[in-house]
């Protein structure tokens, strides 16, 4: 799957997109595919803090756990309800497949760009 | 096969109780029952040949050999299941007397006083019901002895990252934070990594040793010796005690508490998973702390500053009747137990590892990891599908995936109630299994073929949880 | 002596030399000296098979086996069909581990399949779980279930076994969770007292009452409920399994989670295990569910199969974020559970809970007639509790022919003005007419 260009994306495998002055975040296409088949998310509540680097979630394939690390500091503003009930959208959708919409933005991880990101997971 | 509940028939079934010889009386009309509740009616003997047909459709130790790493799988005595089977304990009501029951206690204490001989401990408490219970309950003493002394900043437990992961579990049920120590080059306890998370924060360090990559630790005094300097105490998770047995003392070593895993070392049966026992053993500074009530001179007493209860009575008891069987049969020879298990894991290990890659190539202890990485990078036959293609041989595989720090790890526990020929079997099965992976690779990754079911469908049973039938 | 190694001393040099070591000595030269035993470790000579056996007899023929039981308390002398024992020792489930690898373990993992069903059944809950170490251990666990980060105080019933609650009190030592006993009042939990405390903490997360209760009463557990998902807390039942053969079960009560203690499903009194702790619950707790869990799927050709499913949760995978460091649980229990209700079946789930019942009223009134009160007046099933002149004097008399009767207790009935003392009488099925007559008239005799 070719990573899409107007993203930004962290090295802990998150993208992002901006929405105005808040943000979709949820996890790429290496990610879900080194993964393999999700089966489970956890997130956080809306209205809960997110930290730039610090992990807010997890999902879980049949046999193993890993961690959602959040690439901004923030507000939840919104979590993603579609993937809750069925985390296979995960796999099948990376891209679609947001996990939290995050507001009151105030810090950031250093991101990539689309291309950056190939190369650095490439 | 069909389920139990497909093979009901209403109004079969066989008359277990009498007619009732006193007025039947039952509570209030509104307390009672209007559900319906389906259970299956059916005949004893076709409960009979279901159950056995289950029973051909599992693999014990009985049924054949099975090196699950770190599970110890060895023989289970039947002298064991006779004596625990002697009405004299069975039929025993927990809280009798303490003068109807003065052979169960004798019992419970000679087995304490055997098992400190063999950890150098000076108590023990049989209140945990497994291995996992048993860490629980030795932080909970860890944690009891800081509180008790005021010290109550110490809110880290080190664990390695080769651990089990009961025990970054346990430590979170006793509210510890788990701090991860990393393994060095050698597999074993990374010295400086110890040094640097060492602290006044520092509850206490849990070790397996042997580790879980089969390894004995070179420098365990000094691990011990670095853990007590910073005020912290030392948990031996006993996980791998076979290893061991007779030859060194977790007492000895350092350690001040420790748990056992009965259905390990000491021979009692698994059960299909349990019912284990995991005595918890521990030195004289944590006795006043310990859990549950104990027999003393014909009263039970409890401990002054105990911790409280693990269990509602007193522990796994016939679990324990069973691996005092075991220890008497076994007696001072104990020792022997740790030889022959390493024996037999290096004897395995010598013999594959011109083949397979050993993950530490060293001499290991009752257990040793194939990390099958640098051939799945080659072949894609993964460590999942070498253990499938060991069903076909009839063979229960070893841990797969674990541990953690080896990638395409199998870890393999022979034990030392295996024969020379059971092994050499095994390493002939896995030796043509190495061959397949080169020259039909599909063959690997297709097996099992001759098992009742082939590979499962893992991912559709977690997406799509159906956790019991539906009437 | 006796040993179970099989390779003789001859084959293991021989071995041991094959693989390029000397001795043991060598083999374990791994270990740093400073570490190893000193010497010989202080245990007696081995033991050959028949001297074990005498030896253990022995301990066993000093216990008492009392051929009439009175006494519940947690552990229940219940009918152990033959069946079960028939079944359960075959060595397949036995010898064999928890079903890692579902291809060779379909037996073991259709079996708790089976069981998590019936549990879930009985208990008129969604799901069960494939067990826990014991009630006292599961009651633990269940509180812990329902705490989440804005509720953690943990409520029960301050007339609940006293074993239980401690349990539950060690869990939480670790875990730092508060825990409030709510105190009974005539036998019963105090419901205003209930109400109040969890209005006044928003920080409840749940509420745990046993049915019947530790005194044998049954409570007005809808009322409990009600109270308890008013103030948005979880309700927890800790059921006597038998007793939900005639009883309203926990899903008819509307309880979030049920526990209990499995052992009169098919296990011996056993000096107090192992035992079996259930756990069942509605389907939107499961991911909270402690410990394994068993699965329904299908294999490569589309054959219907089992596995250990939700494994994430669990502390291999999750480590120390595991909703439990549950790990080796009571499997063989839960396969002698599943035997003796597929043995029962519904009507005889019936009649042993008709029995029990039958057979305690009567008891409760012929203790009455020679001046022996029940305490509390509410609804019973199995246990009660009465008032006895001198239950020491009382219990060694039953004991002396062979009777092991009611536990001594203090059940607060005569607001701890003890003038006399109280007893908790429990009757199963086992127990006959001419059991419970030959209690009364020793009762007689004494008093």
């Amino acid at each position: 799957m070719i990573d899409p260009k107007e993203l930004k994306y962290s090295r802990d495998d998150e993208w992002l997109r901006y929405d105005g002055d808040d943000a979709y975040v949820g996890i790429t296409d290496y990610a879900q595919s080194e993964l393999g088949d999700l089966v489970f998310v956890n997130l956080p509540e809306v209205g809960d803090e997110v930290v730039a680097g610090e992990p807010f979630g997890d999902v879980e394939s049949v046999k193993a756990v890993a961690d959602v690390y959040s690439p901004i500091s923030g507000e939840v503003l919104e979590v993603n309800e579609d993937i809750l009930d069925d985390a296979s959208l995960i796999n099948s959708d990376p891209y679609g497949a947001w996990f939290v919409k995050v507001g009151n933005i105030s810090e950031t991880v250093e991101l990539l760009s689309a291309d950056e990101y190939d190369e650095y997971r490439g | 096969m069909k389920l139990i509940f497909e093979k009901s028939i209403p109004g079969r079934g066989q008359d277990i109780f009498p007619a009732c010889d006193v007025p039947v009386a039952l509570p209030a009309e509104d307390k009672l029952r209007k559900a319906e509740v389906h259970l299956p009616e059916i005949s004893e003997n076709e409960m009979g040949r279901h159950y056995t047909a289950l029973a051909k459709r599992a693999h014990g130790v009985n049924d054949g050999f099975y090196p699950l790493g770190s599970c110890t799988m060895k023989h289970n005595p039947r002298i064991n299941e006779k004596m625990a089977n002697l009405p004299g304990f069975a039929k025993l009501h927990p809280l009798q007397p303490a003068h109807t029951v003065e052979g169960a206690n004798a019992l419970i204490a000679d087995l304490e006083k055997m098992l400190c001989e063999i950890t150098g401990m000076d108590g023990v408490t049989f209140q945990p019901a497994a291995g996992a219970h048993g860490e629980f309950t030795g932080l909970l003493l860890i944690k009891a002895y800081h509180t008790d002394r005021g010290d109550t900043e110490r809110s880290e437990i080190l664990v390695p990252d080769a651990a089990h992961g009961t025990n970054p579990a346990s430590a979170t049920m006793a509210g510890y934070k788990t701090v991860v120590i990393k393994s060095n080059e050698s597999g074993t306890v990374d010295l400086d990594d110890l040094k640097a998370h060492l602290g006044p924060k520092t509850a206490g360090l849990m070790l397996t040793n042997p580790n879980t990559v089969g390894l004995f630790d070179p420098n365990i005094m000094e691990i011990t010796r670095l853990v007590h300097e910073a005020g912290g105490l030392c948990y031996y998770d006993g996980a791998n005690l076979n290893a061991v047995i007779g030859i060194v003392r977790p007492a000895d070593i350092g350690f001040d508490v420790i748990h056992m895993n009965l259905h390990k070392t000491f021979s009692t049966p698994h059960g299909g998973g349990g019912p284990g026992s995991g005595p918890c053993a521990y030195k004289d500074f944590l006795a006043p702390f310990a859990p549950g009530l104990v027999c003393k001179d014909g009263e039970y007493v409890r401990a002054e500053k105990s911790i409280g209860n693990m269990t509602g009575f007193y522990g796994n008891f016939l679990v324990m009747v069973k691996a005092y069987a075991y220890l008497l049969t076994i007696g001072k020879d104990v020792h022997t137990l740790a030889e022959n298990a390493v024996l037999n894991a290096n004897y395995m290990q010598e013999k594959l590892k011109d083949l397979y890659p050993i993950a530490f190539d060293t001499t290991c202890m009752h257990e040793f990891v194939i990390g099958l990485d640098p051939i799945y990078r080659k072949t894609h036959v993964s460590a999942l599908d070498v253990a499938k293609a060991l069903l076909d041989y009839g063979i229960h595989p070893p841990t797969i995936y674990f541990p953690l720090i080896v990638h395409e790890a199998l870890m393999i526990e022979p034990t030392e109630t295996e024969t020379k020929e059971t092994l050499d079997e095994a390493i002939k099965a896995f030796r043509e299994i190495y061959e397949r992976i080169f020259n039909a690779p599909e063959s690997v990754q297709m097996a099992p073929q001759t098992t009742p079911v082939l590979r499962l469908d893992d991912t559709k049973a977690a997406r799509e949880p159906h956790l019991r039938y539906e009437f | 002596m006796g040993t179970f190694i099989p390779n003789t001393r001859e084959e293991q040099l021989k071995m041991l030399n094959e693989i390029g070591y000397k001795d043991f000595d060598d083999l374990f030269k791994v270990i740093p000296a400073e570490a190893k035993v000193k010497g010989e470790l202080n245990l007696p000579e081995g033991k050959s098979e028949i001297e074990v056996d005498r030896a253990i007899e022995g301990l066993a023929d000093k216990n008492v086996i009392f051929r009439s039981i009175f006494r519940g308390a947690g552990a229940y002398n219940h009918y152990v069909p033959s069946a079960v024992d028939a079944i359960a020792n075959k060595e397949e489930f036995l010898t064999a581990y928890t079903p890692y690898q579902a291809e060779i373990s379909q037996g073991i993992l259709q079996s708790i399949f089976e069981y998590q069903t019936m549990i879930a059944e009985i208990m008129g809950m969604d799901i069960a779980n494939a067990s826990l170490y014991d009630g006292a251990s599961a009651a633990a666990e269940a509180c812990w279930m329902c705490k989440d980060r804005k509720h953690s105080t943990i409520y029960v019933s301050g007339a609940i076994d006293e074993r239980i609650l401690t349990v539950i009190n060690t869990y939480s030592f670790g875990r730092g969770s508060k825990v409030v006993v709510i105190p009974a009042k005539d036998g019963v939990t105090d419901k205003d007292a209930l109400k109040a405390a969890l209005a006044e903490d928003p920080a409840a997360s749940c509420f745990l009452m046993q049915y019947p209760n530790f005194y044998g009463i049954v409570e007005d557990a809808e009322e409990l409920c009600q109270i308890t998902h008013d103030a948005c807390a979880k309700f927890i039942m800790y059921a006597h399994p038998l007793s939900l053969g005639v009883l309203k079960n926990p899903g008819e009560i509307g309880a979030d989670i049920a526990v209990g203690e499995g052992q009169p499903l098919g296990l011996g009194l056993e000096f107090g295990g192992p035992y079996l702790g259930l756990l069942a619950t509605k389907q939107e707790n499961m991911r909270q569910i402690p410990g394994r869990l068993i699965g329904e799927t299908v294999d490569t050709r589309g054959d219907r199969g089992f596995v250990l499913t939700i494994q994430a949760r669990e502390q291999h995978i999750r480590r120390e974020k595991a909703s439990s460091n549950v790990c080796s649980n009571e499997a063989w229990c839960a396969l002698r559970a599943g035997i003796y209700l597929s043995t029962i079946g519904p009507k005889g789930f019936e009649q042993v809970a008709t029995l029990c019942s039958s057979k305690a009223h009567y008891m409760a009134a012929e203790l009455e007639k020679i001046g022996m009160k029940r305490c509390f007046e509410g609804e019973f099933w199995n246990e009660f509790t009465t008032t006895c002149p001198d239950a020491d004097k009382l219990l060694a008399a039953l004991e002396e022919k062979g009777i092991l009767g009611g536990l001594k207790v203090c059940c607060g009935c005569c607001d701890n003005d003890c003038d006399t003392d109280c007893i908790l009488w429990c009757c199963t099925e086992l127990n006959s007419k001419e059991d419970i007559d030959e209690v009364i008239a020793i009762a007689k005799e004494v008093f």
